[in-house]
């Protein structure tokens, strides 16, 4: 049952679908899929290993960890339909920011090029649960930056910069990467919250239409389509493994 | 070391930036639903009467909460014993079950359910046209890395063998052992499992929509489509049942054993 999804894909196996699959449209949808996947992980891995180191710091006080957290426990649930209207009752035309912006401020943000309903709009939106995703995954990697190599590091005469440029930054490099790589994979992945957005140019609403009946169906292209989407993930993973072999070395 | 008191600026900052990120859209989804529907203003509970007074509504979330009711109770049935055998017997086998539990969390559920409709397509209808068929038994490969990496902590947790032989040198039958000497012990293991299998249950839109079964998930995005102010009361609703499974995970969490997985996907 389990490997039904492997037989699913490669099922419809002929030529023609799979090199049907790799022209136009689908190669655009594959490349927007791609890109969309990238800057939301680039993206929420940076800001989220900035918010999750402020909440680690020394200095910060404990609470507001445990409370990150917790809440990031389950922002990284929220997802899907739910997401994206919570979205929409923010910041689509008319949502509550919208609204106050025009109202208050007497500034359009549509018509200042701003769109809910676009790549950077979905993008905000993924980054809703990359954002949690990346402060789970790397809060026990920063645990591990010792305090005593930091110590270690001040009485030595470095700086904060010198110790990030030269301790810092290369522990927890595997770690980042992984943790990057986990996130491409989970929006790479996504398809209830752009559909309910409407965006329809990525890669896993171009399948779901050919079963839901929006393009007239062809489920053989549908499994070529999904079977490159698993060959892209299958490349994360080989990625993936190594990276997270590095990143264990630091753990003990 | 200098001892400082205060929070460095820059996390204030990146905290304060967070924050208000996660926090907006949930307030803006809260004002949003208490607009009125006629005139876009505040302050009504019109929005919440509408969803109440939906058959929809009840119909659909019946079907969702008893679709999550049923992938708990297979999911318990099949996984309790197996990890309970696997890690008694056969420890060796460990590897593979948590190598075959990755397969659902990296395959996407968009690609699995292309699969499953293919495979299960000459299935008999009472399976393959009903939600307790064709869902479920979806919904119990997407819950089974949550339930695998849960139980697994939790045996992990208590030592099997001895609770076992203890229960067995006191003349205690193989059920009677699973049900009343190891299944107290993993419990807030299995509860962990099946509360994160609620939040993905409730949660869960691709497989429900491209299989065409009329879950919460599907009605939500219906009332999305149709009806915006009662869209964000339901909304609403739906992050509630997430808070709830989570917190709830959270909380049995905090006794020993049951530290799992913690991210369920539904995007």
């Amino acid at each position: 049952m389990l490997a039904g999804a492997f037989k699913g894909a490669t099922g419809g196996w002929t030529f023609s679908n799979v090199s049907t699959a790799l022209h136009e449209p689908y190669r655009s949808a594959y490349w927007n899929s791609i890109e969309l996947s990238l800057v939301t992980s680039l993206v929420g891995g940076v800001t989220g290993l900035a918010i999750a180191y402020s909440a680690i710091h020394e200095r910060t006080p404990r609470w507001v960890r445990s409370i990150l957290t917790t809440f990031s426990g389950v922002a990284a649930n929220f997802g899907g339909i739910p997401l994206a209207f919570a979205w929409i009752a923010t910041l689509g035309a008319i949502g509550i920011v919208t609204r106050f912006f025009q109202n208050q401020l007497h500034y359009n943000l549509y018509q200042h090029g701003f769109n809910l309903f676009t790549k950077t709009g979905v993008e905000l939106v993924y980054l809703y649960f990359q954002l949690p995703l990346m402060i789970l995954v790397i809060a026990p990697a920063i645990d591990g930056l010792k305090k005593e190599w930091r110590e270690a590091a001040s009485n030595l005469g470095a700086n904060a910069w010198q110790f990030w440029r030269h301790v810092g930054l290369p522990v927890l490099t595997p770690s980042i990467l992984g943790a990057i790589i986990l996130l491409f994979g989970n929006s790479f992945a996504a398809y209830a919250t752009a559909y309910s957005l409407g965006y329809s140019n990525i890669i896993t609403v171009t399948i779901g239409q050919y079963y839901t009946g929006n393009v007239f169906s062809n489920p053989h292209l549908a499994q070529a389509l999904a079977l490159g989407m698993f060959v892209v993930l299958a490349v994360m993973m080989l990625l993936y493994i190594p990276l997270q072999r590095r990143a264990a070395r630091w753990a003990k | 070391m200098r001892t400082r008191r205060f929070i460095a600026p820059s996390s204030l900052v990146w905290l304060l930036l967070g924050g208000l990120y996660f926090f907006i859209p949930l307030l803006a989804t809260l004002l949003f639903s208490l607009d009125s529907n006629q005139t876009g203003k505040c302050c009504t509970l019109h929005s919440y009467g509408w969803v109440l007074h939906n058959g929809d509504f009840w119909h659909s979330l019946k079907i969702s909460l008893f679709l999550a009711l049923e992938t708990i109770a297979i999911s318990l049935a099949i996984f309790v014993p197996t990890v309970y055998w696997v890690h008694l017997k056969v420890p060796k086998l460990r590897p593979l079950l948590a190598f075959l539990a990755l397969i659902p969390f990296v395959v996407p559920p968009i690609v699995m359910v292309v699969g499953l409709l293919n495979v299960y397509k000459g299935a008999p209808s009472w399976f393959y046209d009903q939600p307790w068929g064709f869902l479920a038994a979806a919904y119990v490969i997407l819950a089974f890395p949550y339930m695998f990496f849960s139980l697994d902590a939790g045996f992990r947790s208590i030592d099997v063998h001895t609770l076992t032989e203890a229960s067995q040198s006191l003349g205690s039958s193989w059920p009677r052992t699973l049900f009343t000497v190891i299944l107290p012990n993993i419990r807030s293991a299995a509860l962990a499992g099946s509360f994160l299998a609620l939040a993905i249950v409730m949660g869960e839109f691709t497989i429900a929509n491209l299989a065409q079964f009329h879950t919460f998930p599907i009605f939500l995005q219906y009332v999305n489509e149709t009806q915006a102010y009662p869209a964000a009361a339901v909304t609403l609703m739906s992050f509630c049942i997430t808070w709830f499974a989570m917190l709830s995970l959270l909380f049995v969490g905090r006794k020993r054993g049951a530290r799992g997985a913690v991210i369920a996907g539904v995007r």
